[in-house]
């Protein structure tokens, strides 16, 4: 389970800058890096629903959130962001599930 | 009821994809109605237009949003969504209290300009883990 999403956030992290610190190893080992909560950097106090492009990067195709464990968020921004996300579905703006 | 200060509410709702443009308009004045009877006021109104659902909604696959802001005490917000629920032009409604979320928003706001201004020579300090990761990156990147 836990594989699964390291290796497709590892496709993913790579378009979007979701982790900008040293680049990750081709050859599949883990590398460790230091990950900054991105909601931090930018300094964002709140997290919209209605974001939706912004949204869109914490939900890999299969349509979870992705774990904090894997973005580096902290756990403020994690929990508004899981809460906007939640919002954001209910209003049909993003999947719960799609296959 | 009297609050001291009034509470703020976003309202989303999604009317039926085969509405036209005026319909859609009358739809939003009327709930726009309900709420000024109630004693509420709209602070921002906002027509998204015709949009993909993320997902099947009884078998729509797009539909027109609208959002509101609203106003009030609360008691009008119970009105409205009893009145879009039985209304089957509107397909989905979400209503969030937003007013706490933006307090607490401010406040945060107030404290980090608070240590901007305790220590003048800012930024450096505030941003100590990650700062030079950072600045090496992005150089490379540009």
């Amino acid at each position: 389970m836990s594989s699964n999403y390291e290796e497709r956030s590892r496709g993913y992290n790579g378009d979007d800058d979701m982790d900008r610190g040293r680049p990750m190893g081709r050859g599949g080992r883990r590398m460790h890096r230091r990950r900054v909560c991105r909601f931090c950097m930018e300094k964002a106090d709140l997290i919209d629903f209605k974001d939706v492009r912004l949204l869109q990067n914490y939900i890999p195709e299969r349509g979870k959130i992705i774990p904090r464990r894997i973005t580096g968020n902290c756990a403020i921004h994690q929990r508004m962001l899981a809460e906007a996300i939640k919002r954001a579905r209910n209003i049909a703006l993003l999947p719960y599930a799609t296959d | 009821m009297i609050l001291a200060t009034p509470r703020q509410y976003e309202v989303v709702f999604i009317v039926d994809p085969g509405a036209d443009d005026a319909e859609v308009s009358r739809l939003t004045d009327i709930h726009k109605q309900i709420v000024t009877d109630q004693g509420g006021t709209i602070t921002k109104e906002e027509s998204w237009g015709k949009r993909p659902l993320a997902y099947e909604i009884l078998h729509h696959h797009d539909g027109t949003f609208v959002l509101l802001e609203i106003e009030g005490s609360g008691r009008e917000i119970a009105e409205l969504e009893r009145r879009m629920r039985v209304n089957d032009r509107i397909i989905r409604y979400l209503t969030v209290r937003v007013d706490e979320d933006r307090r607490r928003a401010e406040k945060f706001k107030e404290r980090r300009a608070r240590k901007a201004e305790k220590r003048p020579t800012s930024g450096a300090g505030h941003s100590r883990n990650a700062t030079p990761d950072f600045a090496t990156d992005e150089s490379r990147e540009g």
